[in-house]
């Protein structure tokens, strides 16, 4: 870790005006990402303003109905309020699945938005890796890629998006409220976070100087129908290796409305809303349907050696979470 | 009533010092004039520092020195010099610093020293480190070619393989039942919690206090002072507390010589920590493949048995571990080879951890016997029972005790092993498959030279001292459990001083031969004390105990009373009172009884049984229930050998299906090296297991009858794992770990 200033935010303005002004400074919030990236040396700011002090830590209703979580809002605090458990379950599902206690404790909402990937070349600074170092290479297409993308690759990167909690806002439809020098603005989920392209170093459509003040959900959750999947090498504290947040509304056996989004698959939460409209709405709640819709939503994947496993992964697993989500609360 | 200690279930004493923090580890003994220092780690497998910048590092507020093979002090020439207690005789050890020379990835090339850890820290990141990069090999499968067979032991107790029974290549060819198969297990690392740490204290007459993280602190003395140049008297080591090593402590690691190095040229106190990313580069269990042939009858009475096995060792060192030999050694057979073979790779040396080489060798045979029970569709308990061995097999001797037969029933009882279906995949629970299997394991039990020394003060406070080390196994407790059973003490009269070079000398606190070795010495020390306390009971006047000899008294409740009549006494205190108020102090040394022990091997041995789910679309596992039958010989604390063999099992889970070290070959690199990306079984992974010890006298293994638990917990387990997945999916996976990958 190497010397920084550290800087206490006692604005939303005058944060984003630090920033914009110092290169090298980054926003923390509840650090459990970035802190661990800075003893590793990955991350080296210059300056650390922190947004803890400010006042973003409620969850309020909108007046269009929907549900806004402020961006210092624990995970913690998040899974467990009861509007979320009771409207939009699947999200506290996908927020208890990730990381342990103590982290989500730490962690904010807005953070879990801007974590990095976990490939381990992007974590070891003896080894070379576009996202980290842009232009050195990346060794995890020929090398350790058990972990990593078979969807959205670019011949510079193959990293994954980590976050279970972004997979499932990712599915309800999530909008990202953000603020910055240049004013506020709205940022849909699914354009909240890029692929990697030839330009991996980057994995948001954040500006550097711009802060999250909020993550909003739309009205509606799948309150009735949702399941969260995430299949990992041990039961709690790792990494999905796929995970699948599932969400419908069902009547009298036909899906009105779905949101079935991926993670572990690419470097983003993968979701297809066009096929979710032409292959899933309107059509029988059955494994039909979902095979037919997993094998389109899934088409172009490509394993890299030891991931491979996941082409054969992933189908199964979006079809039992479209399955469970079907079923849920009936009697087994 | 006779109070007794032995077999109960007994709290850790040294508990309450640990949960308030009292417990002082390495790295937290401090000194006012204390530096603190950082290891730059090599980046590259093979090849030489080509050049070093320390410019920018050295301008860092309150740094001190940069430390690298161009600036070093002096260090000893030879290598006999660097010879740890466990290291190959023949071997080249690593020396720090030494010179330019790169052997393995993460190798330490310079050391930062500076006022403050942050200082020190920062110093690290900014030297800039060059090199000359040679081509490196770290793939076994490309480096088979060059495996050499291991001829002759060069470690105490470590045995090339015994010479051939029989003629296995015949027996197999005219076998009516044939398996050959291959059985690959990965690399692991140790990764004890407490990060590896040494803190030099530098004492005004210039001698060193030396807090290090180690399971010998006369094995730490010994490397530091020869390295280094420095005496013995001068130098004193001590580890009170060690917050777990599994074997990774055996050997003194490079942070011991390079902060004594750092203490000695800047005069000043130094302490070192490591990083997990770097406890990555120290000792690891290392990757082996064996290549194992059964022959046998149609009713599975094995007729041949053959077990080739390879192991990765680094190019300095030639390390190796006993992996064949458990193939030969349970299991009735008259043609038996076993072979054991060597691969040099550009990587540190491998070294020993928990039941090293059984804990391979008895995965691949005894999954190997499960595959034969299905090839003859024998059930796999009576299999064994079949070809139960009565002698060792691999030294043609008797068993001290081994009541193997009585885990197989007990343990099978328990676990309901009748409810096993012998058909693949004939039990499902909702969407899993449900599977049953079980496995044998085996442990040595020795016992080795130790010395200890137990002291009576006048006011029945019994003083036990011993240079052995408490790795988080219970060793203080242990022992004073048998002094306080010996001199009929409570345990809050008996303090136990472990763990500082100043105490009477122990071996290596490994090998599951702690209790063995220095419990025995613990126990004759106290006897000692004892038959003085006798003479001082028995020369009371109108003392009851006047005509009787000390073998017609036995210690109880703190009274020294007659054996056939315990109404016939002496209190321990009025036979103190009556001494000359001056400590009663004896130091033993013990050994094995060679007399007693000649013709005999003593070994642990289990019988573990497991019950899977496996969730055949996503192939992952879920280890329901364990039942773990072991035979340990006499219990001495209940509550830490059940510990013990939780923990095994426990470990047992994570080797089954989770622990590898992933290695980059085109960079020679461990890559996942932190506790997030190198997995071990969490509490989720974990439900029911149910500890078993059966009953076993052995008069023989040592004068208290007790083996060490230590390791058998863990030998068996991924064994019972693999064949209980086998029989939930029909699958046979004979690459550890089972990920799920494996099994869809």
């Amino acid at each position: 870790m190497n010397n920084f200033q550290y800087v206490r935010a006692e604005g939303l303005d005058g944060a984003a005006r630090f920033v914009a002004g110092h290169v090298g400074a980054k926003f923390i919030g509840g650090g459990t990402n970035l802190v661990d990236l800075m003893k590793y040396n990955v991350e080296k700011p210059s300056s650390l303003v922190d947004l803890n002090r400010l006042s973003m830590r409620d969850v309020s209703e909108l007046p269009d109905g929907g549900l806004r979580i402020g961006a210092l809002v624990t995970n913690s605090d998040v899974a467990y309020h009861p509007t979320v458990s009771t409207r939009y379950p699947l999200l506290s599902r996908a927020i208890l699945a990730g990381a342990s206690a103590q982290l989500r404790n730490k962690a904010t909402t807005g953070g879990n938005l801007l974590q990095r990937t976990r490939c381990v070349y992007f974590y070891d600074t003896a080894t070379p890796c576009n996202k980290r170092e842009p232009g050195t290479g990346c060794p995890a297409k020929e090398g350790i890629n058990r972990t990593l993308a078979i969807l959205g690759t670019s011949v510079s990167c193959i990293a994954t998006h980590p976050s279970d909690m972004c997979v499932a806002l990712g599915a309800l439809g999530a909008v990202v409220q953000v603020t910055g020098p240049g004013g506020s603005r709205s940022i849909p989920f699914e354009q909240f976070h890029r692929l990697p392209g030839d330009h991996p170093e980057i994995d948001t459509t954040l500006a550097a100087d711009e802060i999250i003040t909020s993550v909003d959900l739309p009205r509606t959750g799948f309150a009735g129908h949702s399941a969260y999947i995430k299949v990992r090498d041990r039961q709690s504290y790792a990494f999905a290796l796929v995970s699948v947040a599932a969400g419908l509304e069902v009547a009298d056996g036909v899906i009105a409305k779905a949101g079935v989004a991926l993670g572990g698959v690419a470097h983003k939460p993968w979701r297809n809303p066009q096929l979710e409209q032409e292959l899933l709405v309107g059509r029988p709640a059955n494994r039909d349907t979902y095979h037919e819709f997993q094998r389109a939503l899934l088409a172009g994947a490509q394993g890299f050696g030891e991931n491979d496993f996941k082409l054969k992964l992933a189908p199964v697993t979006v079809v039992r979470a479209l399955e469970q989500a079907a079923h849920e609360g009936e009697q087994a | 009533m006779n109070t007794h200690l032995i077999g109960t279930d007994v709290n850790r004493i040294d508990g309450p010092a640990k949960v308030s923090g009292a417990a002082k580890y390495a790295a937290e003994f401090f000194a006012s004039d204390m530096l603190y220092a950082v290891v730059v780690s090599g980046a590259i497998a093979h090849g030489e520092v080509d050049s070093i910048d320390t410019a920018a590092a050295m301008k860092v507020p309150g740094a001190m020195e940069v430390f690298s093979h161009k600036n070093r002090p002096h260090m000893a020439w030879f290598n006999k010099s660097y010879l740890d207690e466990d290291a190959p005789t023949d071997g080249k050890p690593l020396r720090p610093l030494y010179d330019e020379k790169i052997h393995h990835s993460g190798q330490p090339v310079a050391l930062c020293v500076a006022e403050t850890f942050e200082a020190a820290r920062a110093m690290s990141r900014l030297v800039e480190v060059s090199y000359k990069a040679l081509t490196h090999q770290t793939d076994m499968t490309f480096a088979v070619q060059e495996a050499k067979k291991v001829e002759k032991s060069n470690r105490a107790g470590i045995e090339p393989p015994p010479k051939n029974r029989g003629n296995s290549a015949q027996a197999y060819a005219d076998a009516p039942v044939k398996l050959a198969k291959g059985y690959l297990s990965p690399t692991e690392i140790h990764n004890p919690i407490e990060l590896f740490a040494t803190t030099v204290v530098v004492n005004e007459d210039e001698t060193m206090t030396i807090y290090d993280k180690t399971q010998s602190v006369s094995n730490s003395q010994l490397l530091v002072c020869n390295a280094l140049g420095l005496y013995k008297d001068d130098v004193r080591v001590e580890s009170p507390f060690v917050g777990g090593a599994f074997g990774s402590a055996l050997r003194p690691q490079y942070q011991l010589i390079l902060a004594t190095m750092a203490a000695k040229a800047l005069k000043r106190s130094v302490r070192l920590t490591l990083t997990r990313d770097q406890m990555f580069t120290l000792s690891h269990r290392p990757e082996t493949l064996q290549e194992i042939r059964l022959g046998a009858d149609t009713d599975g009475t094995l007729l041949a048995m053959h077990n080739e096995s390879l192991q990765a060792t680094s190019r300095y060192e030639n390390y190796f571990e006993v992996i064949a030999n458990w193939s030969g050694l349970s299991y009735l057979c008259e043609n038996a080879t076993m072979e054991e073979k060597t691969v040099s790779m550009d990587i540190s040396t491998p070294g020993d951890m928990r039941a090293p080489g059984a804990v391979q060798g008895v995965w691949a045979i005894e999954t190997a016997m499960d595959e034969l029970a299905i090839a003859t569709g024998r059930d796999p308990v009576d299999l064994r029972l079949q070809n139960y061995a009565e002698k060792d097999q691999n030294h043609d001797k008797k068993y001290s005790s081994k009541e193997l037969k009585a885990c197989y029933a007990q343990g099978a009882a328990m676990f309901r092993w009748n409810e096993r279906k012998p058909t693949p995949r004939t039990e499902r629970r909702g969407t899993a498959l449900v599977g049953r299997g079980m496995a044998g394991g085996v442990w040595e039990s020795p016992q080795m030279p130790a010395s200890a020394k137990a002291t009576l003060a006048p006011d029945g406070t019994l003083t036990i001292a011993s240079g052995t080390a408490d790795i988080g196994t219970g060793t203080y407790t242990v022992m004073a459990i048998l002094a306080g059973e010996a001199l009929g003490l409570p345990l809050a009269k008996v303090i136990v001083k472990l763990g500082d070079s100043e105490l009477p000398v122990a071996p290596l606190e490994g090998g599951s031969w702690t209790v063995s070795s220095v419990g025995t010495a613990v126990t004759e020390a106290c006897k000692a004390v004892a038959e003085k306390v006798f003479k001082l009971a028995s020369g009371l006047d109108d003392s009851p105990l006047k005509h009787a000899s000390f073998k017609d008294v036995e210690f109880v409740n703190e009274r020294i009373s007659l054996r056939s009549d315990a109404a016939k006494f002496v209190t321990l205190a009025a036979a103190l009172a009556s001494g000359d108020g001056e400590p009663i102090a004896e130091k033993t040394k013990a050994g094995p009884n060679f007399l007693k022990q000649h013709g005999y091997k003593s070994y642990t041995h289990s019988a573990v049984f497991a019950e899977v789910e496996v969730d055949e679309d996503f192939g992952t596992v879920s280890v329901c229930r364990v039942v773990s039958a072991i035979a340990g010989g006499r219990i001495i604390n209940h509550e830490a050998a059940r510990s013990q063999i939780l923990g095994g099992v426990v470990w047992g889970i994570g080797m089954a299906l989770q622990e590898q070290a992933e290695t980059d070959h085109q960079f020679g690199r461990i890559m996942n090296h932190n506790l997030a990306e190198y997995h071990v079984s969490v509490n989720a992974d974990v439900h029911d297991i149910e500890v078993i010890f059966v009953k076993e006298e052995d008069n023989i293994v040592n004068p208290i009858g007790a083996k060490g638990l230590g390791e058998i917990g863990l030998v068996g387990v991924a064994a019972a794992i693999g064949n209980a997945i086998y029989n939930a999916t029909g699958k046979r996976i004979r690459e550890l770990p089972i990920t799920l990958d494996k099994l869809i």
